[in-house]
């Protein structure tokens, strides 16, 4: 029994993203990875293309898609094994900030940009003293008249560089509780007092341009507050969900990957050797490993299924990120070994996925904070 | 009492841990690091100072100390920093071919030039399409006249295009006879291809070899003819130790890192240390790192006593190096976002025990030796 739905458009979407990754990703990799940057070109060819923000509706250049889309494009894109082109955060994170609570006038401003590739977005919540308890942030945001005044640094920001467009959480001083201090802001990057930083060196996601943000007296007009004032936190809140969801496919996909990849390397490599099968104590290690990937999609497919339906399904989102995160992480590690010698190079494809589903256990929310999640949710 | 040393052993740990906080350089780690270069001032003065070559004879410029010695040198300088730690603890590596099996002149010729700082050394087994025991070699050296003749092409061959001399397992004589003979960097036909980048262990060259009708003496032959592999197999036994230790100061220093930081970060009006859940991996690193040095020095002080415990060494590199990749990875983990970032080091350590996990013995064959060693012979 199939639990998600997929229509024979679906399979065509994903057909014609595929062969555009071929064609248009994969050859530019190695370049971006040492740049530590993709070029906006690419999120340009890819909006024309179709395969940005398909879940914006028609009316400001959409596709109006279900979330399955969403789910195609992350994986076809997880498949490229990198982490720079990051377009599930631009049109599945980002973007629904500004469709979901944008004013009309907002969205007519910014959508159809989002969707051609025109503008990048990236979301400003992290600050160097502030990961976990988002509700302890500094940055602030004081109301003058028909003018904002943002102060502080954000850092650890995704499209940090290549960003046009901001959703920035911030605080408002003069508010005493925390959580109803929180506002989110769109923040233009031409803005004055606005600066990026330089993409940050990192273990992976060589490619992502992963920077600090710094506001100094940056004035935007207050009509860029993404909806009610003091709104920031449950907001947050709303479209974690979603996120980690998708969070949760992206690492299950990265190991899918991991082991398909090794699963042939080992047949080649064997067949060279003019061996018949592999070793047993390899063969169980796959099967174990080819388990643990089928349970995290098993489950995904569930959410995935349920989050279209509309349901309320945080505890179990956390569930399944902080699983899937680890599990991908030991699929990497153990598939690794597996190459032996040529698994210390580079120039093996799955030491950069090695290198890269680290990450995955960090952002979007700490595993902890996952636990956290669910321990409350079990009334702990 | 695991960790009972006596004096001289206080002595050592107590250089090394100087030496390494005085001469390793963050910002210096960084950009070799980043350039794939060998650290070489620095392995000079190590040299100077003695930390090279520390197990060789006096006579061969070496300080005549044990195994459990170099193993708490490459503790303290892996826990200052992994990578540089490791480049200089792996120069000497496979010097123990001399050392253990090679003629007097070889070792008098070459030992101290190694200890002194003045060439790396090699070893090249593995090709491309060998497996753990070496069965099929398809490197050669023929006998000609006064003359071996070498021809073919081994791969990651640690130190290999820095080297001063590299000792190469080869086919010598039909099927069955492999031999390790000794074959200068400088010979004519000899020639190293890069592997390009690697995951870790970014400052020691790993490339393959190749050899072109190389001719060297037959005085070049380490230890007898047709025991090269067995030689092969005893060398890489000590060496899990050695890779053992990197990756245990390897673990160490990850720990370190996350301990200060957890110590200082506050997040939800404390300081992380004080949630229970870091406490506990705080307490799962520990563990795991004590049993690994207990397992270490377990089996390094078999080999000087005498008894080359290579079960114990072969289990002291398996359970090491997981524990390395385990802590390096908890320790990112308790640093979050910082953990990922290069600025923060725990994340090179964490590629550097990656890399020494396959390094050498990977687990499977490490698995097989020491099942071969609990079960005895099969009626």
């Amino acid at each position: 029994m199939e639990l998600l739905n997929y229509t024979a458009e679906h399979i065509r979407f994903r057909e014609r993203l595929r062969s555009f990754c071929q064609k248009e990703v994969i050859p530019n990799i190695e370049k971006w990875e040492q740049d530590s940057l993709v070029p906006k070109q690419i999120w340009q060819k890819m909006g024309r293309q179709g395969f940005l923000c398909t879940a914006v509706s028609p009316e400001y250049g959409g596709l109006g898609g279900d979330f399955l889309y969403s789910v195609i494009a992350l994986e076809e894109m997880t498949r490229t094994n990198h982490y720079g082109l990051d377009a599930f955060l631009h049109s599945d994170i980002v973007v629904p900030y500004i469709d979901s609570f944008g004013s009309e006038e907002q969205k007519k401003k910014y959508l159809p940009g989002c969707v051609s590739g025109d503008i990048i977005t990236a979301v400003a919540m992290t600050e160097p003293d502030v990961g976990s308890d988002l509700a302890g942030m500094s940055t602030s945001a004081v109301e003058e008249g028909e003018s904002v005044i943002i102060n502080g640094t954000k850092t650890f920001i995704s499209n940090g560089f290549n960003c046009d467009l901001v959703v920035v959480a911030a605080i408002d001083p003069a508010v005493e509780n925390s959580y109803q201090a929180i506002s989110l802001y769109l923040v233009e990057a031409e803005t004055p007092g606005f600066k990026k930083g330089e993409p940050l060196d990192k273990l992976g996601v060589h490619s992502q341009d992963t920077t600090e943000l710094f506001f100094t007296n940056c004035r935007i007009p207050a009509k860029n507050r993404l909806g009610h004032k003091g709104t920031g936190f449950p907001k947050l809140m709303e479209k974690l969900q979603q996120e980690r969801l998708l969070v949760a496919i992206l690492a299950k996909t990265m190991a899918e990957f991991i082991l398909e990849w090794t699963l042939d390397h080992l047949h080649a490599k064997h067949s060279t050797n003019g061996r018949k099968s592999l070793p047993q104590a390899i063969q169980f290690a796959l099967v174990e490993m080819e388990t643990e990937v089928k349970l995290g999609r098993t489950f995904l497919e569930k959410l995935i299924a349920e989050h279209i339906q509309g349901k309320h399904i945080v505890a179990e989102t956390s569930m399944a990120k902080y699983w899937n995160t680890e599990m991908a992480n030991r699929i990497a590690s153990r598939c690794l070994n597996l190459c032996g010698e040529f698994g210390m190079l580079e120039s093996c494809p799955i030491v950069r996925t090695f290198r890269d589903v680290r990450v995955t256990t960090i952002f979007a929310g700490t595993n902890e904070i996952m636990k956290g999640i669910v321990a409350k949710s079990l009334g702990l | 009492m695991i960790y009972q040393l006596n004096n001289s052993q206080k002595e050592i740990q107590k250089a090394a841990k100087e030496f390494a906080k005085g001469e390793f350089d963050k910002d210096l780690a960084y950009e070799l690091d980043k350039n794939q270069e060998f650290p070489e001032k620095i392995w000079k003065k190590a040299a100077e100072l003695g930390f090279i070559g520390m197990c060789f004879p006096e006579k061969y410029s070496g300080g005549e100390l044990d195994v459990l010695d170099n193993v708490l040198l490459a503790e303290e300088f892996c826990r200052k920093d992994s990578t540089i730690g490791s480049a200089l603890m792996l120069s000497a590596f496979a010097s123990e071919c001399l050392l253990r099996f090679g003629s007097n002149e070889m070792k008098e010729k070459y030992l101290p030039r190694v200890a002194e700082g003045e060439m790396l050394s090699g070893v090249a087994y593995s090709e491309p399409e060998t497996d753990a025991a070496f069965d099929s070699l398809k490197t050669t050296a023929v006998k000609d006249s006064n003359e071996w003749i070498i021809n073919g092409e081994k791969s990651y061959v640690l130190n290999a295009g820095m080297a001063g001399f590299y000792c190469v397992l080869c086919q010598t004589n039909g099927d069955q006879g492999t031999s390790l003979i000794l074959v200068e960097s400088d010979r004519e036909g000899i020639s190293a291809v890069d592997k390009g980048e690697k995951l870790g262990l970014r400052m020691t060259a790993t490339s393959d070899l190749k050899f072109e009708n190389v001719k060297v003496p037959l005085e070049h032959l380490i230890g007898k003819e047709g025991n090269g592999r067995k030689q092969l197999q005893t060398v890489l036994d000590e060496s899990c130790i050695l890779i053992a230790s990197l990756a245990l100061g390897t673990a160490q220093g990850a720990f370190d890192r996350a301990l200060d930081y957890v110590k200082q970060r506050e997040q939800f009006g404390k300081k992380i240390v004080q949630f229970q859940v870091t406490q506990h991996k705080l307490a799962d690193m520990a563990t795991k790192i004590d049993q690994a040095r207990a397992i270490i020095y377990g089996a390094a002080r078999s080999f000087d006593a005498g008894k080359r415990d290579v079960k114990l060494a072969c289990m002291a590199k398996l359970i090491a190096c997981r524990a390395a990749v385990e802590v390096a990875s908890e320790a990112i983990q308790l640093l979050g976002g910082y953990g990922y970032m290069t600025e923060y080091e725990i994340e090179r350590f964490y590629r550097d025990a990656k890399n020494m996990e396959i390094l050498g013995r990977a687990p499977a064959n490490l698995r097989d030796i020491i099942a071969a060693s609990v079960i005895g012979r099969i009626k």
